[in-house]
């Protein structure tokens, strides 16, 4: 019986029938050829999610990415006129990575009035001008203006820098759609306080998005978080959204939970009782403004009970908007068909008080240790569909947004495919 | 010498939890036994809320040192709190070998 009202078509999956409700073929998450496409017709054509523009504070302030799966590094600068612009990381004069410290593959951050070649000395401005050659009369000819930092495109929404590698890409704003319109104004700016998490994953990405895009594994695989009449409770009812929704490329689940506070105390840890926290955070409201009315885009459903929105951001950036009022990113990094860099950033507003800041400390810590439970089941999944004595898998209702994701994949690959035989 | 604030000074015997990193705090949840975290969640989960009131007086941005270290002192008893009230051992259950790290936190 559905305790939350579903579409008219019967289904979240009917509702979309491009979707099919077969089961699901998991060759993309294991074959090297599927994944090498994906590299050039996903992550090279599509706006990716590189960091906040907190990262950036003043002019001159920087940081840099490695992103093996477009074979790059980049630069993220803010130039004297406080506009955010990336560069590819390579010194114009013979091909030195040219922001780097003590080991070339390490991503790093600080602040410089302009960069220098460790090299020759070759010096760029901020905003990627070539403005100083060592020993410059010894070229020929040499035209500086012609030989700038190569420049990535760069744009930023609400905050959020992403970058795209095509040219021809319609703009951020344009392809985030109606979540990137739906989400403005949410106080995104306020919530400065920052853990971020970083973990290697012995899988495809997409298992990892998958693990996350689906709640219905929430009260078996998580039983043992919660005290355990809740666990028992969680787990004979099982797992039912609140709305889903789906606007291609993208998509997002909204769910209920994080009873803030509980109906009834007993049903959280004596912990979460005395801090008021716990995975869903904070059960206190901060006090900013733009929480109340919220966004649009935010509990769709406009549900009482509701907890959490997660946006699936494609390819790879998960956007979680939790009731209480804070938010987190997931991203995944392919670096091989089996293996990613997850990256977990919550952001939550300053505490102001050891009160506030322990309540959040509850909040970060849960989130991890639900997250190695989520993480651990991803390199076993690899392994054996690896063996590919199963090929094809049925996924319910509740997992509509896997469904959706690697359909979006099979898609760009085969739209690169047939691209790449008709020209 | 004393590292907390007089009005905990019950808390004392457990101040080698008074760690100022997550790391730390983890490394050292892991390294102890059940017996050992008890111990500590015992003595210091009864003293959570007045670390709370006591707390209020004082600017987060600005601690005294002893203050300072009985954050850090409750920030381990966060970190024990998840074996001691239900997973009944150090790591987290069904977590085979995942592991993640806090690369950036803001540390008290």
């Amino acid at each position: 019986m559905a305790h939350f009202q579903k579409p008219a078509a019967g289904s979240w999956t009917e509702h979309y029938p491009d979707l099919g409700t077969e089961p699901v073929d998991y060759t993309d998450s294991i074959d090297p050829e599927f994944y090498e496409a994906e590299r050039e017709g996903i992550f090279k054509k599509t706006w990716l999610y590189m960091g906040r523009v907190e990262k950036l504070p003043k002019v001159g302030s920087y940081f840099t990415r490695e992103l093996p799966v477009v074979n790059t590094s980049l630069i993220f600068v803010k130039g004297k006129d406080k506009v955010i612009r990336s560069f590819h990381n390579v010194c114009r004069h013979r091909g030195n990575k040219l922001v780097w410290d003590d080991f070339p593959n390490e991503e790093t951050a600080g602040s410089c009035r302009q960069f220098t070649c460790k090299y020759h000395a070759w010096r760029y401005q901020l905003d990627g001008e070539l403005t100083y050659v060592q020993q410059e009369s010894e070229f020929f000819d040499l035209d500086k203006s012609l030989y700038g930092l190569k420049e990535v495109r760069c744009e930023v929404w609400e905050g959020f820098i992403f970058v795209n590698f095509d040219n021809t890409a319609v703009s951020l704003t344009d392809y985030l759609g109606g979540y990137g319109k739906g989400l403005e104004g949410y106080p995104f700016h306020e919530m400065t306080e920052t853990y971020s998490y970083r973990a290697e994953i012995g899988s495809n990405w997409k298992l990892f998005i998958d693990a996350f895009a689906e709640f219905y594994h929430a009260p078996i695989l998580h039983q043992k978080q919660a005290v355990k009449d809740e666990a028992d409770k969680l787990m004979k009812v099982g797992f039912e959204a609140l709305h889903y929704d789906l606007q291609s490329p993208h998509s997002m689940i909204s769910s209920w939970g994080g009873m803030a506070p509980p109906k009834d105390m007993n049903m959280v840890k004596p912990i979460e009782r005395v801090l008021r926290s716990g995975l869903f955070g904070p059960w206190d409201r901060p006090d900013i403004e733009g929480l109340d009315p919220l966004p649009p885009a935010v509990n769709p459903a406009g549900a009482k009970p509701w907890g959490v929105d997660e946006f699936e951001f494609f390819p790879n950036m998960s956007l979680l908007i939790w009731a209480p009022g804070w938010y987190l990113t997931y991203t995944y990094w392919p670096t091989a068909v089996d293996k990613h860099i997850f990256e977990c950033n919550l952001y939550f507003v300053p505490p102001k008080t050891i009160r506030e800041r322990l309540a959040q400390e509850l909040a970060a810590v849960t989130v991890k240790e639900y997250a190695l439970q989520d993480a651990n089941t991803l390199e076993a999944t690899q392994k054996m569909l690896e063996t590919r004595t199963v090929t094809e898998f049925p996924l319910c209702d509740q997992e509509i947004l896997l469904r959706h994701l690697h359909k979006m994949a099979v898609d760009h690959v085969e739209e690169y495919r047939n691209a790449s035989v008709a020209g | 010498m004393p590292v907390l604030p007089a009005e905990f000074a019950d808390l004392e015997p457990f101040a080698d939890w008074a760690l100022e990193t997550e790391q730390e705090r983890y490394a050292k949840r892991l390294a102890s036994t059940m017996p050992e975290m008890q111990a500590f969640y015992d003595a210091a989960f009864p003293r959570l809320a007045d670390v709370m009131d006591y707390g209020d007086q004082f600017d987060l941005r600005d601690l005294p040192e002893d203050v300072r270290k009985l954050v850090h002192l409750m920030q381990s008893l966060i970190m024990v709190s998840f074996p001691v009230e239900v997973w009944k051992q150090p790591r987290v259950p069904d977590s085979g070998a995942a592991w993640a790290e806090l690369v950036y936190e803001p540390v008290v």
